[in-house]
Formats: C-alpha cells, sequence, structure tokens
C-alpha cells in the first residue's frame, strides 16, 4: 500500500489583522476594504520558505525515523537560492542520510507541492524510493496596499509517503496542465503581477478546478459522492465556495480555505489544507486534494485505521491555535524590507560565510548535531576533539548527538538594544537541554519581556544572516521560550 | 617545584596617559605619552630596556598586527618585541611577558606596554566584532554585544539566589555611583562626574537589565610599565620597591558554555585568585587586601566578581556593595581610581592602568584618593564573556612583606 505514512504543518506565530493593514494603507488604494475580515499569518523577521519547511519538517516527523528517509521534495515559489539545492538545506536541517537519498527543488508554480506529491508518490509506488518527504513553504513578500497584500499568508506542510504504516492510502491522481497566467513573477522580480481578479476567479479557479477534478472522476470512474473531504486552494472566499456549490460538494464536505486565520500561503497552501483535513479524517473517509496554478492536479487519498494513531507534533490546528497579534504594520513592512530603516554602522557587518566551514561543520550549523561521549554519555555543544565532562576528558570517543529535537530551559538571557536587529531587543541566552548539553544561543519568536530564567524551551531552525551583497543567506538554530505557558 | 612570582620582579616606572575621546591623538601618540612618562620614572635610558610586550586587543582598527607599532613609535633599540593579546587581559598578559622575562633571567629590565585607540570607528560601544571570532563562530554565536554577553549574568545571579532583579539593579546602581565618586577625584580619568543611584537605575536601558549608567565608558587610553628585579631597583637608588606578589591567568575550557554553569558566578575568576592568594601568601583575602582594580566593564560584573575573589561569600555580594565594603572609605575599596567605570576600557591599556593605580597609591601619589598604609593591591580583569573568559589577576606590594 503507498500513501502518506505522516503528515505536519507550520503556520507562524504572528498574526496581523486585515484591518491593522487597511488602517494604514487604505488611503492609498481603497480597494482593499473589500477583504477586510480576519487576519493572515506572517513569517517572523528570520523566517523564510526553507526554515518554515524545516518547522513543517519536523512537526510530520516528531517520532518518526529521519534516518529512513530516502528522498527529500521541497515545493516553493519564494526559493532563498536560485542555485544551490533548498531541499539540500532542509535534508541537513533534518539530519537525513547523505547516501542514497534524493533531494530536488520543484518550484515555478503554485501547485508545484501537489506535482511534488504526485512524483513522490510514483517514486515509492515503482520500488524505488521507500520514503520520501514532501514540504512545501512559501513566504511571499508583496507590495503595500495590494491585493496580494491582503490575501497572501505565510505557512509550510509536510508529507510524508511511503508503503509501511499508511495511515491515508493513495488512491489516484489526475493532472491538467495549461498556460493559465492569473499572475506571475519574471525572474530577478520582487514581487508578483497579477492580472483582473474577476478573470482570475471566473476563468481561472472557477473553471480550471472544477475541470480537473471532472478529470479525475472520469479516469477513476469516481463521483463526488465517493469523496468525504475536498480540499483546493482559492483564496476568493467566495469563488472558493462557488467553485463547491457547482461541483455539487455540501458545504461540511468543504475544507475551509483558511483565508480568515491564515491567508493563502501559496506553494503550501493546498498541503497545508490537506494536513488540516487529515487532522479531523476517519478511517475510510476519502480526501481529494488539489493543487491549482498553470493548471490543476487533482491527487485522492483514502484514511486507513492507522489515522487513529498518528498525530503531528503541533500540527496546522494546533499552530493557527497558538497566536499573536502583530500590531505594529510599519514592523512587518520592515521585517519585508519594504521600507529603509538605519541599523547603523554596527550593523554594516557582513562577514562572508565560508562554504568550506560550512561544508565541514554542516551537520553542526545546519543539523544542530553536536557530541554524545561514548565512555561518560556527556551530550556537548559544539563539536569539540576532547569531552567536556572535566573528570572525563577522553579524546575522540563521541557519537553525533542532535539537539534540534530536544528540548530545554533558559538558564540565563538578555535583551541587548545595542545589538543590530530589525526586531530589537536582540534577545540571546544560555540554554540548558532535556538530557543533557547546553547551548549559548539567540532566541526568537518571543518578547524578552515574557522571558525567564527556568522557562521551557524549544528549537527552531531559521535564517541567521543575510548577505545582500553575496546573496548568501545563513541559518541556524533558535530557542523559543514557550511564553504560551 | 615552582616557587611562584612572589618579590621577584619589581616596578621601577610607571606611566599612564589621560583617558577619554583623545580625538586629536592617535595610538602612536597614547603610546608615546605613556612612554614618556614612564621612563622618566623609571629614571633609565631606553637603550637600557631589553625586551618589551606590547597590549592590544582590536589592532585592526588602530596599530595593526604584530608589535612593530610599539618599536617604530618608540624607536626601540632593535630588541625583542612582542605583541599580545587575550581579549580584556592584554594589558596584562603585556606585563606578565615583561615580569615573566625578568624573573626568568633573560633580560634585565623589561617594558610592558598597553594600548587602545577605540573612538575612530564612528559609532558608540567597543569596535562589532562578527568578523574577528572566527568564521566557524561567526556562523552560530549568538548575535551578541559586551553589555548583552554581561547581562546574561544579572539574570542568571538574580534567579540564582531568588532575587527581584531590581534588588540586583539597585546593588548595581551604587558600584557605579560609587566609582563615578572616585573618578571625579582623578584628573586622569574619562569621566568625572559624580552619579546619583537615581540617575544610574533611570538610565536607558542597554541590554536588560542594564542601563546606560551601569556600562563603562569607550575610551582612548595608554598604560605602561617598567619591570626589573629588586636588586637592580635597589642599585638604582629606588627606596620604595613595589614587587609583584602574585600573577594569575585562567581560561574557560568549555565548562560554562557547554557542561555545568550557574550563569552567576566566574569560574576562571575563582581559580585564578584562590592561586594568587597562595602565591602571594594571603589567608584571609577580605581582611588582607588592602584596595582593588576589577574589571567593571559592567556594574554586574563588579558586584558578582567580590564573591569570586573570596572577599564576599557567595550570594552577600550585594548586600556587602550596599554596606559600602568596597567604597574608598570602606574595608576593601574597590576601583579607587574610578574603575573602567570612568576610565573607560581601551582594552589593552586597562590591566596597566589598574596597576599604575595600585602603584601611584602605594608611594603615596595618588592624591585626593589616597589610602592609608595599603598593603596588598589587587588588580583583575575579564576578558570575553561570561560563557567563555579570560580572568588575570595580579597582586603587588611592598617588597619584602
Amino acid at each position: 500500500m503507498v500513501g502518506i505514512t505522516a503528515y505536519g504543518g507550520y503556520v507562524p506565530r504572528y498574526r496581523i489583522s486585515r484591518m491593522t493593514i487597511i488602517q494604514n494603507m487604505a488611503w492609498y488604494f481603497p480597494v482593499i476594504m473589500a477583504v477586510a475580515g480576519g487576519e493572515k499569518a506572517i513569517a517572523n523577521w528570520d523566517e523564510d520558505a526553507v526554515s518554515m519547511a524545516v518547522a513543517a519538517a519536523y512537526d510530520c516527523m516528531a517520532g518518526k525515523d529521519r534516518k529512513q528517509v530516502d528522498g527529500v521534495y521541497f515545493a516553493s515559489t519564494t526559493l532563498p537560492f536560485a542555485d544551490r539545492l533548498n531541499a539540500g538545506i532542509i535534508a541537513a536541517a533534518l539530519n537525513v542520510r547523505e547516501e542514497g537519498v534524493v533531494a530536488a527543488d520543484f518550484s515555478a508554480c503554485l501547485k508545484a507541492g501537489t506535482t511534488a506529491s504526485m512524483a513522490a508518490v510514483e517514486a515509492v509506488a515503482s520500488g524505488e524510493k521507500k520514503s520520501v518527504l514532501v514540504t512545501a513553504a512559501d513566504q511571499r513578500r508583496t507590495k503595500m496596499a495590494t491585493m496580494f497584500e491582503m490575501f497572501y499568508g505565510d505557512g509550510a506542510a509536510a508529507l510524508l509517503f511511503g508503503d509501511e504504516d499508511v495511515i491515508a492510502e493513495f488512491k489516484g491522481s489526475y493532472s491538467l496542465s495549461c498556460d493559465f497566467v492569473d499572475h506571475y513573477k519574471g525572474s530577478g522580480k520582487e514581487f508578483d503581477y497579477g492580472w483582473e481578479e474577476r478573470w482570475v476567479r471566473d476563468e481561472g479557479y472557477g473553471k480550471i478546478i472544477p475541470q480537473a477534478i471532472a478529470g479525475f472522476f472520469r479516469k477513476y470512474s469516481m463521483s463526488m459522492a465517493d469523496i468525504s473531504k475536498v480540499v483546493y486552494p482559492c483564496y476568493f472566499t467566495g469563488t472558493h465556495k462557488a467553485i463547491a456549490k457547482n461541483l455539487g460538494i455540501e458545504p461540511a464536505k468543504l475544507q475551509d480555505n483558511l483565508h480568515g486565520i491564515c491567508g493563502d500561503t501559496g506553494t503550501a497552501h493546498p498541503l497545508l489544507l490537506f494536513a488540516s483535513a487529515l487532522e479531523g479524517a476517519k478511517p475510510g473517509e476519502k480526501i481529494l486534494l488539489a493543487g491549482f496554478g498553470q493548471g490543476c492536479d487533482v491527487l485522492c487519498f483514502e484514511a486507513t485505521d492507522r489515522i487513529r494513531g498518528f498525530r503531528p507534533a503541533k500540527g496546522v490546528g494546533g499552530h493557527l491555535a497558538s497566536r499573536v497579534e502583530f500590531t505594529n504594520y510599519l514592523k512587518f513592512a520592515k521585517f519585508r524590507d519594504l521600507i529603509t530603516a538605519d541599523l547603523g554602522i554596527r550593523g554594516e557587518a557582513n562577514p562572508n560565510s565560508s562554504l568550506s566551514v560550512l561544508w565541514r561543520k554542516r551537520r553542526m550549523i545546519l543539523g544542530f548535531t553536536g557530541l554524545r561521549c561514548t565512555k561518560c554519555g556527556t551530550a556537548q555543544f559544539p563539536p569539540m576533539p576532547v569531552c567536556v565532562n572535566p573528570d572525563c576528558q577522553s579524546v575522540g570517543q563521541f557519537e553525533d548527538y542532535e539537539f534540534a529535537d530536544k528540548p530545554g530551559r533558559v538558564e540565563a538571557f538578555t535583551g541587548d538594544l545595542l545589538s543590530p536587529s530589525v526586531d530589537p531587543p536582540a534577545v540571546y541566552g544560555l540554554v540548558s537541554f532535556t538530557g543533557g548539553g547546553r547551548a549559548f544561543l539567540d532566541f526568537t519568536d518571543c518578547d524578552m519581556n515574557q522571558v525567564k530564567v527556568g522557562m521551557p524551551i524549544t528549537m527552531t531552525f531559521r535564517r541567521r544572516s543575510r548577505d545582500a551583497m553575496r546573496g548568501f543567506t545563513g541559518y541556524f538554530w533558535k530557542a523559543v521560550p514557550r511564553v504560551e505557558g | 617545584m615552582a616557587s611562584g612570582i612572589r618579590d621577584k620582579v619589581a616596578i621601577l616606572g610607571m606611566g599612564c596617559t589621560t583617558f577619554g575621546e583623545r580625538w586629536n591623538d592617535s595610538a602612536e601618540d597614547l603610546m608615546s605619552e605613556a612612554f614618556q612618562e614612564c621612563i622618566a620614572d623609571a629614571g633609565i635610558e631606553k637603550r637600557e630596556i631589553q625586551a618589551a610586550w606590547l597590549g592590544t586587543c582590536f589592532d585592526e582598527i588602530h596599530v595593526g598586527k604584530s608589535a612593530l607599532a610599539a618599536s617604530t613609535t618608540l624607536r626601540l633599540p632593535n630588541i625583542a618585541v612582542t605583541r599580545v593579546e587575550n581579549f580584556c587581559a592584554s594589558g596584562t598578559e603585556a606585563f606578565r611577558g615583561a615580569v615573566y622575562a625578568v624573573a626568568s633571567g633573560a633580560c634585565d629590565i623589561a617594558l610592558a606596554l598597553g594600548v587602545e585607540k577605540l573612538k575612530d570607528i564612528g559609532y558608540g560601544g567597543l569596535p562589532e566584532f562578527s568578523s574577528a571570532m572566527g568564521i566557524t563562530n561567526s556562523m552560530w554565536f549568538p548575535n551578541l554585544t559586551a553589555p548583552g554577553g554581561f547581562a546574561m549574568l544579572a539574570t542568571a545571579y538574580a534567579a540564582r539566589y531568588g532575587l527581584d532583579i531590581q534588588e540586583v539593579k539597585r546593588s548595581m546602581a551604587h558600584v557605579s555611583v560609587k566609582s563615578h565618586a572616585n573618578g571625579a577625584l582623578n584628573p586622569k580619568a574619562h569621566l568625572r562626574k559624580p552619579v546619583t543611584e537615581e540617575q544610574v537605575l533611570m538610565s536607558p536601558m542597554i541590554a536588560f537589565p542594564l542601563g546606560l549608567f551601569d556600562c563603562c565608558g569607550v575610551s582612548d587610553g595608554a598604560a605602561c610599565a617598567i619591570v626589573t628585579t629588586p636588586e637592580i631597583a635597589k642599585s638604582l637608588g629606588k627606596k620604595d620597591i613595589i614587587t609583584i606578589k602574585a600573577l594569575q591567568l585562567a581560561l574557560s575550557n568549555g565548562t560554562e558554555l557547554s557542561y555545568d554553569w550557574d550563569g552567576a558566578h566566574f569560574i576562571t575568576t575563582t581559580k585564578a585568585s584562590t592561586a594568587a592568594y597562595a602565591e602571594a601568601g594571603i589567608m584571609d583575602p577580605r581582611k588582607e587586601i588592602s584596595m582593588m582594580e576589577v574589571h567593571d566593564c559592567f556594574s554586574i560584573t563588579e558586584v558578582v566578581t567580590m564573591e569570586d575573589l573570596h572577599i564576599s561569600e557567595r550570594g552577600k555580594a550585594p548586600k556587602d556593595v550596599m554596606d559600602g565594603f568596597f567604597d574608598r572609605q570602606g574595608t576593601v575599596p574597590c576601583q579607587v581610581d574610578g574603575g573602567l567605570k570612568c576610565f573607560g576600557h581601551p582594552i589593552g591599556a586597562s590591566g596597566l592602568r589598574m596597576l599604575y593605580e595600585m602603584y601611584l597609591q602605594f608611594l603615596g601619589r595618588a592624591g585626593e584618593r589616597q589610602i592609608k598604609d595599603p598593603r596588598f593591591g589587587l588588580t583583575h580583569n575579564l576578558g570575553g564573556f561570561p560563557m567563555l573568559n579570560i580572568c588575570s589577576i595580579a597582586i603587588v606590594g611592598r617588597y619584602g612583606d
């Protein structure tokens, strides 16, 4: 049996109310008031598509053996690197094997996530691969006071495909490919360029999704009566519902488009909605998943008995529930580099990231892997040649030890206003991990005033540096104090 | 069995510039100024110096690599000159090089010179060092600054002893008030204005919980010492012979960063001070130390250091501070010259500047700050960050005491 063996999602903690955008920008383009309701998820300043995909992958793979993965696919239209395998960064952050593993980026179209999922299914079905992880994420910058700014949210999803312990069996797929261009982003351009909404709604989403779903039913001699849940993206909520009506989908069977509480997360969105649907799926239920963009992919899965036994670490629902309202529109604009604010001379420093060091230390930097002494059992970071336990000091008797998934606690911290940061104060501190080991780390996703010594933390993979001169993005791990309790 | 450094080396002369924003002076000017005072005080000719050590930290913004800047600036007679750098202990490291050279018998007279010209970078605080921490560290170390690194001490200290952070802040404020009161009396200090506890507590936040007045100044300056054997010092007609009683250095080995540590004390200082007291023959430092110049880069560093120097009991330094134990009229006056707080911290110069104050005090040249009959004076530097640091300690006193 081929299908999904695990799923997970990630929605950033910060949410900006659309009214906040309107209050700040409707003076410039009052049309945005037409979609005033709800809020959208916004990535923190140190997040991008790759870091969010890593978060979704960890959410998906909690309790799964990452060493069994032999394929890592990443789908995004906002890849941090145009030439450097972005999926390779994700694979390194997950500490999957290097030997015998394929990693690939799927890009240039919002349905790249469903296309990658089809490729994963095919790889497993053919027997070539045993366990393929598909991640999808987007963090789309938008111009201020645009409908895109109102519609787009940030997020990520992950699906693990395999042929053992399947929780949702693959039942078939159908694709429609055509050069319908509702929006595009030219190479080297910063922002999406879109066509008239009425045309996109009626001729795009409104026709192409139903056409592809009809094609799927024809191919498999199935009908909507066989389906328990239908998942497809469409950020025009009215159109999203109208498509369902035309297809004869009862309202209860239609997966909400999350416009109201998350926004459209681009390439991630079909998979994010699908992961959300899986969270509520019962054995025997069939779910139809469609991705839209220059055509439409349709995939069908049937939940197995094993669906009851699986839960992602936090899941889409969990992430949506842990929200903090972001009320400062100008701060959001700065996070997206839409406005120029001075970082001071101290902020000009731009050390080159050494590619040879990054290669040599990839397990440490990308995988947050330290060492555990095989003689005394002490977990330690950073990795050094001699055991840090003063009573041991054995040389080179270590095994790799992953800290990324270990919880910890705050031992000491500060909020530094001198340190250049687009989100001052820069919060950092000393963290000790359950099971041993400690590290001196940047903190993120927290308000310094809520941080306390002794507070629990979890680790998150984040962008650590962005070198505009050379176009390089550096990543490392940061601690997130669990201020919610 | 090593016999230690006690009484083997004497200070022949010292010099120290006025510290401050010396906009019109270069590192070379500062070195020369300190050296001229020093050699005049020593009463020797330049050609009698047989080896020299230069301490600087941020060489890239002033003298550049190597010790050539010292050799060419002072036109030293083609002798051995070595540049040393060990963060904030750099000045004491230069001193250690010169003292050990004399103690070993390798030379009769040696020079230690420390300098830092910080005010040429266009912004406040110490120079940004992300490019100077090593490539690997620059790829994972937090986005930290000096105040932030030391501010963590305060949050950990408060948690360790169950104190409200405001309680800790009050003792920190007293540390700054006391140092400013002393600095106001020192013509060579950078900041010479007394401040009130309220001013310190109300100063703008730099790195929680450190406000601006919890942070030492940033200044330009140089200081130097010429050392020799007590015998040569006597033969040159010196009456009051000030000797080195102890000179200790301890470096973190990763325990704090990677193993086990409460974040509220300095392992290095605890060990270096124990070794220094043994080397100097001091049994009860709280009773025997007459005065101290410690590394008050930030007020919290000074508070915590009092415990690591075994002067205050664990958890009791804030009380000693508030009791005035370290005030100029207190039992063990600390930062009698105004400390880093009022002198600022031209890294390479600071350790030697501290020794300069001790030297003045022993010779009765400290003017309004003069302490009566000092016996042992202790200087202390703390380089790096609490979780990864270098501690240097020197103890000086009268020869034969």
